[in-house]
């Protein structure tokens, strides 16, 4: 196998198991729209990152933990509902990446490459970052697991029995934030919420605990990968959107398939 | 048991002193004074719109009063039972796992908690599909779990037909028997509720009047809150009066009603 298929491959599968259990959670507390938005600053992040020369994905992952804490913070406002707030925070995110990087005489990018991802020009770098930030990710979600589940069932009910529940939410969207950032470049900044909902979603027929579920999200995720991979290496399409797309074909055979009980 | 002081019942387990809450232009809350004992029943009843849920979250530090203050003996432990879960259909959860999830101090078993409660056939169903009274008796069993002083429900008989709520209120009234903890809870039914309690709260924004349930279906207070027709509904339960309008009370009592005849 050739050098940059393997890495490829490693980025690939290290995404898609740290993907699934945060997907999980995606899925059960509705956080779709949320990690659309994180995903949708990661321009602004890139601009970020030519601008203070420092590595494009730290870069990422500091504009999208400032997202998430203003998230965080302006879901007390009652003013707008919170779906027209990820709305503006969306889109004005992404547009402002854009205009920055215009701005940047001597930057040019590979556009499709941020929005879409670029699985074969990852580097070993790239997997430092992901299995390293994914690690992290993964063992910090190992540690508050517990009471964010019971976070997910009714947080006033957590917050009566002593979770300390906002600690908890902000730790879990820094995460979140952070998994983002290192999903960029395997599927790019357009399809990282469907890395991370579709196995999950592909995983409930299967499930019957969240553990379980999580587990079968990241082994679906690595299958996904894996068919997207060679799907795009056979018929030379761009590899996020065949990773993509064999996720949603998985979907639909789980959908199909008959229930055993 | 653990204090001397856990034992003393002329000491109330919470208190809630002249409590204001205005959130943006809206007063929710207007001088709200109310004592919890141990081993009694308290019932806050109050039109929709009242405050009544309001109420709870301050009672249970879930939101900080604009004024006044509220305070809880020490060594109380709070169980709550909320009126519903919205538990996402994807997330797989078990009613046996959402009772492990509690930070349990009980070694009885789940089977036995849940035989307590009579919710024991539910044992092993996903938590979305339990009807409002199995979903009630499975959130008190949690809530039993943590030994509580206090057991605060918010609406516990809200969707569950006329037999089982005289079943559910039997059985929060057991756990005051067996337990010997103070139930604080909220509802917008009349009738059925005014037999189970010992204290009766009617709120809207204050507290209009208390008392017993007999002193408070008495008071003129009452009637200006719920409106003839509620009151008179409840009165065929204690006078016999003639009852003719088949009007569903809840339509009734509204602040509309109260301004007609206030």
């Amino acid at each position: 196998m050739d050098d940059f298929l393997l890495r490829a491959l490693l980025g690939g599968l290290g995404v898609a198991l740290v993907a699934g259990p945060f997907g999980s959670f995606v899925v059960w507390r509705r956080l779709a729209y949320f990690g659309d938005t994180l995903a949708h600053s990661a321009l602004l992040g890139v601009a970020l990152g030519f601008l203070l020369h420092i590595n494009l994905t730290l870069g990422i992952f500091l504009i999208c933990q400032m997202l998430a804490i203003l998230l965080f913070v302006s879901q007390y406002q009652r003013q707008l509902a919170s779906d027209t707030l990820l709305g503006i925070f969306s889109h004005g995110a992404l547009s402002l990446g854009l205009v920055a990087l215009a701005f940047m005489d001597n930057v040019r990018i590979d556009l499709v490459s941020y929005l879409f991802g670029d699985i074969l020009a990852i580097g070993y770098s790239d997997l430092f970052w992901i299995y390293g930030a994914g690690g992290v990710a993964l063992l910090g979600l190992i540690w508050i697991w517990k009471p964010l589940l019971s976070i997910t069932i009714h947080e006033d009910l957590a917050r009566v029995e002593g979770i300390p529940v906002d600690r908890i939410n902000w730790l879990f969207l820094g995460l979140i934030a952070l998994i983002v950032a290192i999903m960029m470049k395997v599927v790019g900044m357009l399809l990282v919420t469907a890395l991370l909902i579709i196995p999950a979603a592909t995983a409930r027929r299967f499930a019957n605990t969240p553990e379980s579920m999580a587990l079968i999200a990241m082994l679906i995720g690595a299958v996904s990968v894996g068919l997207g991979l060679l799907g795009s290496f056979q018929y030379d399409t761009p590899s996020g959107p065949t990773i993509v797309v064999a996720g949603c074909i998985l979907f639909i055979g789980s959908i199909l398939l008959p229930k055993r009980h | 048991m653990l204090t001397s002081k856990k034992q003393d019942t002329s000491q109330p387990l919470l208190t809630l002193t002249n409590v204001n809450l205005t959130i943006g232009e809206r007063s929710l809350l207007e001088s709200v004074d109310l004592e919890l004992h141990r081993g009694e029943i308290v019932t806050v009843v109050g039109p929709n719109g009242a405050g009544k849920t309001t109420l709870l979250r301050v009672a249970l530090g879930l939101q900080k009063p604009t004024s006044g203050s509220v305070s809880v003996a020490s060594n109380v432990t709070i169980g709550y039972v909320p009126q519903k879960l919205h538990i996402d259909p994807t997330f797989p959860i078990t009613v046996r796992r959402f009772l492990a999830l509690a930070k349990a101090h009980n070694k009885h078993s789940f089977e036995s908690l849940l035989n307590d409660v009579g919710a024991e056939h539910v044992i092993d169903s996903p938590l979305q599909n339990l009807s409002g009274g199995e979903l009630q008796r499975v959130l008190m069993a949690r809530a039993l779990m943590r030994d509580p002083d206090i057991l605060v429900l918010d609406e516990p008989v809200q969707g569950v037909d006329v037999h089982g709520q005289v079943e559910l209120y039997d059985l929060i009234s057991r756990v005051r028997t067996e337990r010997g903890c103070a139930i604080l809870m909220v509802s917008h039914d009349l009738h059925l509720v005014m037999a189970s309690t010992d204290r009766v709260f009617c709120l809207n924004k204050h507290i209009c009047c208390s008392g017993t349930p007999e002193v408070v279906v008495n008071d003129p207070a009452y009637t200006a809150l719920f409106g003839p027709y509620a009151a008179r509904h409840l009165a065929i339960y204690v006078h016999d009066k003639e009852h003719q309008h088949d009007h569903d009370h809840h339509e009734c009592c509204g602040d509309e009603e109260h301004n007609h005849n206030g």
